[in-house]
Formats: C-alpha cells, sequence, structure tokens
C-alpha cells in the first residue's frame, strides 16, 4: 500500500480523453492492500480502460463483494457510485441495479474466495440470465484476508506458504463460465498490462456477462515456491492465445498481423474488437473447440489467456425479459400508477 | 319455520380429496352464496402436496358479516372416504353429513346425533359423463347442486357464475349444468328440501368483493409503483408474486413506435432466497422500488443481507407471508410465528420496521405504505402477512383509490441540488430527525459513495474508530424512533360499557382481529367487556404502551407458541411483565372466536379464584 496519498494536482499537460478527463479523474482512494498486491495492478489497468473508453466515471457503478479484491472498487473511479455488498452475493446486487437501470455501466470486483465457494450460486445465475455487466475475477487461489487458507481455485498440489499441499481440484472460472454459455469470456494476469486493457475495453463494450478472470497473485500468502498462482509460475506457464485489440466506432485498424489470423468482432456499441490468433489452431468464436484447448493446456499445465470466447449478438437480460428501454427507476409514476378506472374493473372480478 | 330452522349462519364444510377439482366447485358454492347477498368466510385448509392427500375447504356462512372462523361444523361434505370417519366426529350434535353413498361406508351408523345424507354422486357421474377426468371433477359439480336444493340456493346466481366462468368454453358449461341439475334433483326428489339450516337473499354483500390478502398485496405493489421484483418460490407467498405479475401484463405493458411490446417491470425469479433480497438492494439503491415476497425460511436465508440494508441504509420491501414453523414446519398452515424474527432479523444490533395487516384490505394499503416508509426510512420495512391473510378468501369493502396519492421517495438529491453542494455527505443528520440524505447512482460525481456493511462514519468512509462507529450506531437508533412515529398507529376500540370492571384488555396484532371482534360480541352478551388494541406497525408507537399501562392485565392474543409480540413488547418497553398475559393459538389453523371466547373466560376465572382466595 502507498502510505502517502498522491495530492490532487492536475498537470495541464496530462493527455485528456474525448471529454476532456483525465487518467486521475478515474482514481479512487488510496489502496490498504499489501506492496506488490497484484489487485492494484488491475485496478490501475481498470482506470485506464474507463479513461481511454471515454466513459463518464460517475455513469458507472460499482459493485463488489467481501475479500481483498471486493475492497479495490473504493481505488478507482471515485466518482462513481459503489456497493460492496456480503460475501459472494454481489452478483445478485448487480442484477437487481441493472434491473433498475440498464442505462449504466456496471463492474463487479470478486475473487476466487467470493465467487467460486458461496458465491459459486450467484455467479452461475448472473451468467445464465446474461446480465449486461463486467466481471472481473482476481483470481489468487488463496483467502488473503483471514490469512492463507487455500481457496476453490487453487491447483491439486499447490503448497501453501508453510509447505502444505491442496488435496482438492481446483474450480476453472473460465471453463465453468464456457460451459454455462457465458458470452464473454477472457482470462488475463495482473503483470500483463497490455493485454489486461484491450481486454478489459472490450469486455465493457459487450452486451451481455462479460467474465475476466485475472491471475493476480497473492504477494503475502501465495508467491513463493511451489504455489501455481506465484508471479513467476504464472510468467512462465501463460499461454496468450487470442490477443484482443480493441478498435472504437470510428477508427482504423492498425493491427499488422498475417492473414488468416486476424477476424473482427462487432460489439453492441459499434465499435469492435480484432482478434488476434496467436494460437492459428484457436477459434474464439467456437464454443466447444475452445472448451476443449483450454482443458487440454490445462492439464499440461498451461494457463491460456486472452479473448477466449464471445458470442456475437449476445441477448442481454433486459432483451430477454422484454423491458422498457431506459431506466425502470425513471418511469414516471403517472405511467405506473394504473389509477381508479382500473381498480375498478379489476375489482368487479372479485364478486 | 320450526325452532330449529337456521338461516344465514353456519358452517359448511367440504372434505376432498387434493388434485380433484374440487376448488371450482367449493368456490362456486361460495361465491353463490356471497352473490345472494349474504356474506361468506372461506377457508381452505389443504396439504402440501399436489395430488391425494386430504384437503378440506370451509365456508362460514355469517349473516352478521363476521370474518374468522367459528370452531365448529354445521354441514360436512364427506366426500374423501380416507377421512371419512374424523369429518363424521367432527359435526356439532344436530348437524348434516353429506356423502358419496355409491360406496357404503360402514361406519356410518357411528352417531345417532347427525342427520345423514347419502347420494350416489360417484355413480351418477360415471353414468353420465364419458371422460375419466369429467367422472372425477363432476361429481363434485353435482354435490353443489344437492346443496342448491338443501340449502335454497338460487339456482339463477348458479347458472350466472358458470356462464360468466365459461363464456369461452360452452361444452364445459352444458357439462357442468349437467352435473348441478344431477345432484339438485336427486335431492329434490329423495330429501326433504330445504334443510333447516338454510340460506335466504340479504343485501349485505353490496359494495363487497371475495379476495385473498396476496393478491391485494401484489396489486397494491403495482399501484405503490413497484417496478422491480425478484423472488424465490414458497408457500405461501408465491400467489403473491403471480398477483404482482397479471396484473402487471395487464396494466404495465405498452406498444413501442414499431408495435413491440415493452414491460414498464422486471420480474426476475431468483436461484434463491439470497439472491432476491440482494437484487432487491441492488434495485433499490438504484433508485427503483424493488421488493420481493417470501415466508419464514426465506427470512432467515435473509437475514445477513437486511442487516447490511439497515446498516448502509438501503430501502428495500419485504412481504413475508408468514406459516408454521420451526424448519419446514407445516408449510400449508397458518401462523405469526416469525415477529421476533422478522423484527431483529440478522446479526449486531438491528431493528427493523414491521407492518402487521390484518386483512386484505390492510394487504393493499400497507403495500403503499411499506413502499413510502422504505423510501423515508432508507431501511428494509417487512410486511408479516400470514398464510390466512394471503391465501384465504376475505370479504373485503371494495378497495377506493385516493387518485391524489403521490409516492414518498423520501430524502434524494437531484442532480440540480448536488451541482450546487459543495460536497455531499452520505450519513450526515442534516435535518435532526436521523435521517440522512443520499444519491443515486448515474446522477453526479459529486453524489458518489460507497455503501459497505463494514464500519463506516457519518461522512460515509470507513472506519474502524470507536467513536465514529458510535456516532452512525446511535444516530440509527434514533432513526428507529423516528420510524416508530411515522408505522401506522395502533387502533383502540373501547369496550361497550356494560358495568364490567376495566381492570384488563386485550392486545392483538394481524390476522387474530376477525376472531376478536366476533368474540367481543359474544362476550358482550354474557356481559364481559373489554377495551382492545391492534398494533398495526413496529416499531411500537408510544401509544401502545400508554395502553398497556392503563391496565392491570393485558391479554395478548397471538398464534405463535412463544408469544413473540409479548416478547416484543417486554422487550421494548419498560413495562411489568407479569401484566402480559399470553392467549396463544399454535395449531396451525386460522384462531376462531371459540378459541378467544373461551381463554378470556378462563383467564378471567383463574383471576377470580386468585381474587376469592
Amino acid at each position: 500500500m502507498s502510505f502517502i496519498a498522491k495530492p490532487k494536482i492536475t498537470h495541464p499537460g496530462l493527455p485528456r480523453n474525448s471529454i476532456g478527463l483525465t487518467l486521475r479523474d478515474y482514481e479512487g482512494s488510496m489502496s490498504t492492500l499489501c506492496a506488490g498486491c497484484g489487485h492494484d495492478s488491475v485496478s490501475s489497468a481498470i482506470m485506464q480502460a474507463y479513461f481511454e473508453l471515454s466513459i463518464e466515471p460517475h455513469r458507472v457503478a460499482k459493485v463488489s463483494g467481501i475479500g481483498c479484491s471486493s475492497k479495490t472498487p473504493t481505488y478507482f473511479l471515485g466518482g462513481a457510485h459503489g456497493f460492496n455488498s456480503v460475501h459472494g452475493r454481489m452478483p445478485s446486487i448487480a442484477t437487481g441495479a441493472n434491473a433498475a437501470n440498464r442505462e449504466l455501466q456496471y463492474i463487479g470486483v470478486s475473487g476466487d474466495g467470493d465467487s467460486l465457494s458461496i458465491g459459486l450460486g450467484q455467479f452461475s445465475h448472473a451468467i445464465r440470465r446474461n446480465v449486461n455487466m463486467m466481471y472481473v475475477l482476481e483470481n489468487n487461489g488463496v483467502y488473503g484476508l483471514t490469512k492463507g487458507q487455500f481457496s476453490a481455485s487453487a491447483d491439486k498440489g499447490s503448497k501453501a506458504k508453510k509447505g502444505e499441499a491442496n488435496s482438492y481440484s481446483p474450480i476453472d472460472p473460465v471453463l465453468l463460465a464456457m460451459s454455462l454459455g457465458c458470452t464473454f469470456v477472457g482470462r488475463s494476469f495482473s503483470g500483463d498490462k497490455d493485454n489486461l486493457v484491450p481486454l478489459l475495453k472490450s469486455a465493457i463494450s459487450h452486451s451481455g456477462f462479460a467474465l475476466i478472470d485475472v491471475i493476480s497473485p497473492c504477494v503475502t500468502f501465495n508467491d513463493h515456491e511451489g504455489s501455481t498462482k506465484s508471479y513467476a509460475h504464472t510468467r512462465e506457464h501463460m499461454l496468450e492465445t487470442v490477443y484482443a485489440d480493441y478498435v472504437g466506432e470510428h477508427e482504423e485498424i492498425i493491427a499488422q498481423v498475417k492473414p488468416g489470423e486476424y477476424r473482427q468482432v462487432m460489439m453492441h456499441d459499434g465499435s469492435r474488437v480484432g482478434l488476434r490468433h496467436i494460437d492459428e489452431n484457436y477459434d474464439p468464436t467456437d464454443r466447444i473447440a475452445a472448451i476443449s484447448y483450454i482443458e487440454k493446456h490445462r492439464a499440461e499445465g498451461a494457463v491460456v489467456t486472452g479473448l477466449l470466447y464471445v458470442e456475437e449478438g449476445s441477448e442481454e437480460m433486459h432483451t430477454t425479459l422484454g423491458s422498457a428501454p431506459g431506466a425502470m427507476s425513471e418511469i414516471p409514476y403517472e405511467k405506473l400508477n394504473p389509477g381508479a378506472e382500473a381498480l375498478k374493473r379489476i375489482q368487479g372480478r372479485w364478486r | 319455520m320450526s325452532a330449529k330452522t337456521r338461516v344465514n349462519d353456519f358452517v359448511i364444510k367440504l372434505a376432498n380429496v387434493n388434485g380433484t377439482g374440487s376448488a371450482s366447485s367449493n368456490g362456486l358454492l361460495m361465491k353463490s352464496i356471497f352473490r345472494m347477498g349474504i356474506p361468506v368466510v372461506g377457508k381452505n385448509f389443504f396439504p402440501s402436496n399436489i395430488q391425494g392427500l386430504p384437503t378440506w375447504y370451509e365456508i362460514r356462512v355469517t349473516k352478521d358479516g363476521y370474518t374468522c372462523r367459528t370452531g365448529t361444523t354445521d354441514l360436512m361434505v364427506a366426500m374423501n372416504a380416507e377421512t371419512y370417519s374424523a369429518d363424521l366426529a367432527e359435526l356439532r350434535p344436530g348437524g348434516v353429513l353429506l356423502y358419496d353413498s355409491t360406496w357404503p361406508r360402514k361406519d356410518l351408523q357411528e352417531r345417532g346425533d347427525v342427520t345423514v345424507l347419502g347420494i350416489p354422486l360417484s355413480g351418477m357421474c360415471n353414468e353420465a359423463f364419458e371422460s375419466a377426468r369429467a367422472k372425477v371433477l363432476m361429481k363434485n359439480v353435482a354435490y353443489v347442486g344437492a346443496l342448491v336444493a338443501l340449502l335454497d340456493i338460487e339456482m339463477d346466481v348458479v347458472e350466472n357464475l358458470l356462464n360468466e366462468t365459461f363464456s369461452a368454453k360452452p361444452h364445459l358449461m352444458d357439462a357442468n349444468m349437467q352435473a348441478i341439475r344431477m345432484g339438485y334433483d336427486y335431492a329434490i326428489q329423495n330429501f326433504s328440501c330445504p334443510l333447516d339450516m338454510r340460506l335466504q337473499r340479504m343485501d349485505k354483500t353490496d359494495g363487497y368483493v371475495m379476495v385473498d390478502g396476496n393478491t391485494t398485496a401484489g396489486l397494491g405493489s403495482v399501484y405503490a409503483g413497484a417496478t422491480v421484483v425478484s423472488w424465490y418460490p414458497i408457500t405461501p407467498s408465491t400467489s403473491l408474486i403471480d398477483s404482482y405479475s397479471i396484473f402487471c401484463k395487464q396494466l404495465r405493458v405498452e406498444e413501442d413506435k414499431s408495435g413491440n411490446k415493452i414491460n414498464n417491470y422486471c420480474v426476475i425469479q431468483a436461484e434463491d432466497e439470497l439472491a432476491a433480497i440482494g437484487m432487491v438492494l441492488g434495485a433499490n439503491w438504484n433508485g427503483a422500488r424493488a421488493f420481493t415476497s417470501t415466508s419464514g425460511p426465506g427470512i432467515s436465508l435473509m437475514s445477513e443481507f437486511l442487516g447490511l440494508a439497515y446498516y448502509a441504509e438501503i430501502p428495500a420491501v419485504i412481504f413475508d407471508v408468514q406459516r408454521v414453523g420451526p424448519s419446514t414446519g407445516m408449510p400449508t398452515r397458518t401462523q405469526q410465528c416469525d415477529i421476533t424474527s422478522a423484527a431483529y432479523a440478522s446479526h449486531g444490533d438491528t431493528r427493523h420496521v414491521l407492518l402487521f395487516p390484518s386483512d386484505p384490505t390492510e394487504c393493499f394499503e400497507m403495500a403503499l405504505n411499506a413502499f413510502d416508509l422504505a423510501e423515508r426510512l432508507q431501511a428494509p420495512v417487512i410486511v408479516l402477512s400470514d398464510l390466512d391473510i394471503g391465501m384465504n378468501d376475505w370479504m373485503i369493502p371494495e378497495i377506493q383509490w385516493d387518485e391524489s396519492y403521490q409516492p414518498d421517495r423520501g430524502k434524494v438529491y437531484d442532480a440540480d441540488t448536488l451541482k450546487d453542494m459543495e460536497k455531499f455527505y452520505r450519513y450526515l443528520d442534516v435535518d435532526g430527525d436521523a435521517i440522512p440524505w443520499r444519491t443515486l447512482p448515474g446522477v453526479d460525481a459529486k453524489g458518489a459513495y460507497f455503501v459497505r456493511g463494514s464500519g463506516h462514519n457519518r461522512y460515509g468512509g470507513y472506519t474502524e474508530k470507536s467513536d465514529e462507529y458510535k456516532d452512525v450506531l446511535d444516530r440509527l437508533r434514533r432513526k428507529s424512533d423516528t420510524a416508530a412515529t411515522l408505522v401506522p398507529r395502533p387502533v383502540f376500540e373501547p369496550g361497550v360499557d356494560v358495568g364490567a370492571e376495566k381492570g384488563w384488555a386485550v392486545l392483538s396484532i394481524g390476522s387474530c382481529h376477525g376472531a376478536i371482534v366476533e368474540a367481543r360480541d359474544r362476550l358482550a352478551g354474557e356481559k364481559i367487556s373489554f377495551d382492545y388494541m391492534r398494533v398495526k406497525g413496529f416499531p411500537f408507537h408510544q401509544s401502545v404502551s400508554e395502553f398497556i399501562e392503563k391496565y392491570d392485565r393485558v391479554f395478548v392474543v397471538e398464534q405463535n407458541r412463544d408469544a413473540q409480540l409479548r416478547q416484543l413488547l417486554v422487550n421494548e418497553f419498560d413495562i411489568n411483565p407479569a401484566q402480559l398475559v399470553p392467549l396463544l393459538s399454535y395449531d396451525g389453523m386460522p384462531v376462531g372466536s371459540d378459541f378467544i371466547v373461551e381463554a378470556i373466560k378462563a383467564e378471567l376465572q383463574l383471576q377470580g379464584a386468585a381474587t376469592a382466595g
């Protein structure tokens, strides 16, 4: 954690985005996480993504559960409302908030402890409903706030700080989400901002539930020899498969790639995501093939990263529900109140 | 008419097998009586089962317009061989039993003090109808026909009701009418009709409707402007959400410019109650009026989030349609057993706002109260209905809509106000009523704050400082005092002075009301009169303790084993517990006037004995 809060002075030379804001306008309060925590890097990537997309901070709603990762929404986008809820139940807060106002951007921040144990049900059901939100799962395989117990994402055989090996099979949020029909699935590493920022921007532009599993090492309890979620292990075993180039609505595509290795996906808001297939055998729009590719590499100990699956034309929750456009919370009462005549008519049937 | 004649004042109980279509026959019978201008009460005693277990429907014909059960049965329609002996035993001496004589019942002769009428209902229907389903369904319609003759029900009324029901399916109308005629003709030819117990047209149902409380609570939520609902199915609350959804489909759908239907509401069936309450909090935080409906087990599951909502000050409306506990209990029976668990739901120092409706009229009114109070107080409001109110058929005056009603959205800073403000602080007591101002997401960056269940100070910042934490907790206690002044006031009804001593009174809650009203009239006949107060909200208004202080003893009538209302009174007020005498009915059946009359008399006798001794 940084002990001295940065003074809120904006240098006139700082770059501004298209709505005239600087990156500093996307900051939050001072982090209270351990120095070197992967989560702080994720927070800074999140700020960068919203800044680059020129989204007004107050049009974003931040939600989280309980745990180290769930604390982070205070550390970015200070101009946005935030909701730090109860353990594992951020998805329901996000779903309800989204039901009330579909016009805001929703970012949920959670961890492996929060999402994959008590939160597994809500995580799965938010995916099923295809709630329009970005869900960032900061995955470190360990319970940090309670000092180092294994979480459900810890790999079998991975070692705890004092040497004890984990005996249970891990839950992989990426494979789980894909099997549930999640319409956008990505994986990244907190130490790879070049990959993470465009992935976040693509997820924000997606209409529907966008999961980004970020391997985000815990420097205090899970960054040692024998851990499969350490910085060193992740760097060594990361297999970048699909690189997402986020391309704004009116921007030129400048990626230099070989033909056959590049394709574009139209996002709901008119922007495009260019997908650079680093492994030419991988097709991020073929769900079944993608699952077996990830599964196969997982068995070999590799962590497949990138934009792993995206469903074009995904139908988000409100489309399924047939909701009115605009926010439910802003419908005037006159439109919601059926009035005295209707009440009389209804009661005529109760005689 | 003989001296034995009983007109418009008796109880019919219909014993059936679940899943045989008896509900529509029994509804037809009840509505026919209602349309003859005679007040009725309909109570359904059904099993936790879809098909095959015993089920009873009780229709009380009550010329005086009482709304409760009495506890006795005057006419039993015994259609279920399995429960026949028990049904026969339940009948009062001098009562009448009607049964399906297609199959002889060997224990028929066990009682000589009742009139037994056999009709070969199955035999007649097996001959008259083709399909197996019709044979089963129509025997229930046929007993209605027999009762038309036996009770002197107007045939026109029955025919009109069937016409309305089957206007789209004329062939069903014919079959139903045929079954009615069959039962009617058999009764006319074989019995002396009508019975001594019979009906006679009145004009006491004009301006009234028959409805259950879940229907009116759902409709009240539509009128309150609720737009987001999240829920998980559980008996007996499910029909409340059905009601909201059905009325929204009728009243809240419009067409956009391209002719597509768009919904001005959002109903989400959650994966469980944990998620249902979470969605309600998320939606309310984001400015919509959102609610859920559940029963006791759901309240247990929602408790953690209810604590967060209390502490972080998020509005929410929860309907708890109470059923018999503990645990799964008897899911299709009624009780008032969630009073204490709802009042203090969650860990830590919590105190929730509760509303106690007593009938479907108040379910509608309190739905509106609940949303107004939740937003005014920025807190969860739990409406404690029960299975008896929620699922049974009540006669209530037609609900009048007050066109001047405007929702109270509470203290919310809008964009203009925020722009002019120097700085916004979430939990400051600006107005001295312990209710802070809030802001909604998406409006202005200046209004941004972070909702947290962890320690926070009056400015909305994270804290672990003792004095800052205590400051917020103490304000929340004061907010509870404000709530006591805003919840609906208790209703006080003085006793008719018939010269009785005024050393005691009755205090009660919710669905006990109907039974107390009738018990009061019955006791007045015995020169016993009492003052009566019914509480309608929690935190209790000060007038509740003032009421209690006026008497040596107050009988607290409620429907649970542990006297939960009494516990709450003792806990909240500085009163002598010995003053509060519990009168408890908790067998799962809606409390009847017999119980209250007997319980009060027994208590008075005890007191008298004590005084004399």
